[in-house]
């Protein structure tokens, strides 16, 4: 099988062969994140712009990371400092950036479908790093990533996420591919943090704490973003720790053996104890270090390969 | 100048006409309707296999002149109505500046004279359409004003609504309400529905329009006033629309076209141009609609027509304008009502002639003989492809676009002239 997409703009649609594609070059690139000498020439020539519209620590870098690893040329762009704040639309911004030709652009925006805008407009191959509240693809193929090499297996765990499911664009995208690879999902939260129609996203909902974690093979939680203590969401930090932050009593619900996992940064204390930030269940620095493995093997497989050369000629451009 | 329209279907919901027959306009009359009609000096006009109803009136369109005129002027927008078959339009007051004052009113029917269409303006409920003080209503009515509104924004404080609904009757003006809860729309840009929820979009529930027809509803109760609910979107508020006529209220209500067409699933990925407000509903809003409009407790349709340019559309989802524009696609979308069994013909014209005119008090509607020689020809088996390019309006915002309808005004006449004319 071969990779055809030319851009990733989210999971959805994206076939289980695709994501374990990605996971199975991912493996080889951690490889090269081990040695003294931690470049390959792969993607040598070639350039990526990182476009980050909002800010970030592990995305960005993870990218930029990544990216130098195989050898290709970065360069960075923050809306704070670009022309953005001179009123320039994000449709003549990408343009600009695309009249320079790089192979990649990856984007993180606040607007929900922005990525998908770009893509209707520009040739060049796409990554979504984080849109709205809509997808983050990369995060959940690391978050499945780290799953696999840890329990050995995606199909027929149980995955809960919990924590402010209506304004996290990685638990969409993680139940998406979780799913689409045969894992269940469950979701949990303070109700008025939860999306209305719920079940549409392909999981189901959890009605207590203790029935979300009861025998999950994988807990993964998500920031509180304190931004939302204005939105009359939930009455503070303090009860929001109390009732749906993750503790070790919880682990003891958990299948033994089970893993915590949060996409960062975490707020130590609200929606989990630092004893699960530190315990022995948390996987949470092997995330960060895959997702530069991960990154890697998008990056190698969107522009780096034949197919992903094709794919942005627009010979097999699919998505 | 003499027109005859001969052997046409003459289909005029308002005097209750639906039979063969010609039609002859003198001057900006009609002078003579019905039966095999003599008038060898005047223009014939075979009308055969075409349907000659009343020319069409749009209740709601936003004309964007004063202030606007990127996005759509006066005179396109009146050509737009035309190209649709209207020849009476209401424009919105919330141009730039706001038309609260006859000044303004005075601007827009002086650079609507000549236009393709009748332009009947529609005044502010309160100044700056801020919600805090009453307009000077008495001398809107003056200046031409034929309803009060605050169109694109409801008027939040119920106590100044019913002041104005008090206010407004005296000058017989009726009040059209934009009915929305804006603390529960807050922040939405889409129907609150699992379409946005897979989408990562922010939500509009229909609650947030249901609840504020009702209070208008029951305020247009504990007033008497004539009040018209704008663009009815949802099962809820066809339900409320319903039990305040039961109860006695003095009101009417519209809808329009893509509420009866399409649904918040159309939004597809991301596509703008499916996004107004009030938002696409669910299925089931969808067919209460339609049967809301067919039974009569929806009134009238209107387009409730608002250009945008690229400028406000080709953006990020959220960041984007609401509104599509409606002129020149409402009947063709209206015949595929018909086609698909969701509505009859009869009632189709009716609710683009007669009832309009009934909610607003407006003349015109009908083809009675000594009225306005407003005319539209339709041809319902003229089969065409949507495309926006194609448009006399500004505005290229169609919700429409591709589509292919069954049929189309051929002709639009108003006041005895030819407004708009497809060719053969």
């Amino acid at each position: 099988m071969s990779w055809t997409r030319r851009n990733l703009l989210g999971l959805a649609g994206v076939s289980a062969d695709e994501i374990t594609m990605v996971l199975d070059t991912a493996q080889s690139m951690k490889e090269i994140n081990r040695r003294p000498i931690k470049k390959v020439p792969t993607l040598r020539g070639k350039s990526v712009i990182n476009f980050f519209y909002e800010p970030s620590t592990r995305t960005k870098t993870s990218f930029d990371v990544a990216a130098k690893r195989l050898s290709a040329d970065t360069f960075s762009l923050s809306a704070s400092t670009s022309s953005i704040t001179k009123g320039e639309t994000l449709i003549d911004t990408a343009m600009t950036l695309q009249a320079m030709s790089p192979d990649c652009l990856v984007i993180r925006h606040s607007s929900s479908g922005a990525p998908h805008l770009l893509a209707q407009h520009l040739d060049t191959c796409i990554i979504n790093a984080g849109d709205g509240t809509h997808e983050h693809p990369t995060q959940a193929l690391l978050d499945m990533f780290t799953i696999r090499e840890r329990l050995g297996r995606l199909e027929g765990l149980t995955v809960s996420i919990i924590g402010d499911i209506s304004h996290s664009r990685v638990a969409r995208s993680n139940v998406i591919g979780l799913t689409a690879m045969g894992a269940k999902v469950r979701l949990f939260g303070p109700p008025t943090l939860l999306p209305p129609f719920v079940e549409t996203l392909g999981a189901e909902a959890a009605g207590s704490m203790d029935q979300a974690v009861q025998d999950a093979d994988v807990i993964m939680m998500l920031r509180v973003q304190r931004e939302r203590l204005n939105d009359v969401l939930f009455p503070s930090l303090r009860e929001y720790a109390q009732r749906f932050g993750l503790g070790p009593r919880h682990m003891a619900k958990a299948k033994p053996g089970a893993i915590v996992m949060h996409p960062g940064p975490v707020n130590r204390g609200v929606e989990m104890s630092p004893a699960v930030v530190d315990g022995p269940w948390s996987v949470i620095l092997d995330q960060v270090a895959n997702g530069v493995a991960v990154r890697m093997a998008l990056l190698y497989l969107l522009i780096g390969t034949e197919a992903g050369q094709d794919a942005s000629d627009g010979k097999e451009a699919r998505s | 100048m003499r027109l005859l329209l001969t052997g046409g279907r003459l289909l005029c919901p308002a005097t209750g006409r639906d039979e063969a027959g010609d039609l002859l306009i003198d001057g900006g009359e009609i002078a003579a309707v019905g039966g095999r009609i003599e008038a060898g000096d005047a223009q014939a006009i075979d009308c055969a296999g075409r349907v000659v109803a009343p020319g069409l009136i749009d209740v709601h369109v936003h004309l964007r002149e004063p202030g606007q005129e990127y996005k759509e002027t006066i005179a396109t927008g009146a050509a737009a109505a035309a190209a649709g078959g209207f020849t009476q339009v209401c424009c919105m007051p919330n141009t730039d500046p706001v038309n609260d004052t006859r000044a303004v009113t005075d601007l827009i029917l002086d650079r609507a004279s000549g236009a393709a269409a009748r332009v009947r303006p529609v005044g502010a409920i309160t100044r700056g359409l801020a919600g805090q003080e009453l307009s000077e209503m008495g001398e809107l009515a003056e200046a031409g004003c034929v309803a009060v509104s605050d169109d694109g924004r409801p008027v939040a404080s119920s106590r100044m609504l019913r002041r104005a609904m008090e206010y407004a009757a005296g000058f017989g003006l009726p009040v059209i309400c934009h009915s929305e809860d804006l603390a529960l729309s807050a922040g939405g840009s889409m129907h609150e529905g699992p379409t946005a929820t897979r989408l990562g979009l922010e939500g509009i529930p229909a609650q947030a329009e249901v609840c504020a027809v009702e209070r208008d509803c029951q305020l247009a109760l504990l007033t008497g006033a004539r009040v018209h609910i704008a663009h009815v979107s949802c099962a809820g508020s066809v339900a409320a629309v319903a039990r305040a006529k039961e109860a006695g209220a003095r009101v009417t209500a519209e809808t329009c076209p893509h509420y009866l067409a399409l649904v918040d699933e159309d939004v597809g990925l991301y596509d703008t141009h499916k996004k107004m407000n009030p938002p696409l509903r669910s299925a089931a809003d969808r067919q209460a609609v339609r049967q809301g409009l067919a039974s009569g407790v929806i009134d009238a349709l209107a387009t409730d027509h608002a250009p945008h340019s690229v400028l406000e559309k080709l953006v990020e989802f959220d960041q984007a304008a609401f509104g599509v524009v409606g002129l020149e696609t409402a009947l063709g979308v209206g015949l595929w009502l018909v086609a698909e069994g969701a509505l009859s013909l009869a009632r189709l014209v009716e609710a683009l002639t007669a009832s309009p005119a009934a909610c607003l008090g407006l003349p015109g509607g009908s083809l009675a003989p000594g009225g306005p020689a407003d005319v539209a020809v339709i041809d319902p088996e003229r089969q065409w492809r949507v495309e926006a390019a194609a448009f006399q309006s500004l505005g290229r915002n169609t919700a429409f676009e591709g589509w292919r309808l069954p049929g189309r005004a051929i002709m639009t006449i108003c006041g005895g002239r030819i407004t708009h004319r497809v060719k053969e």
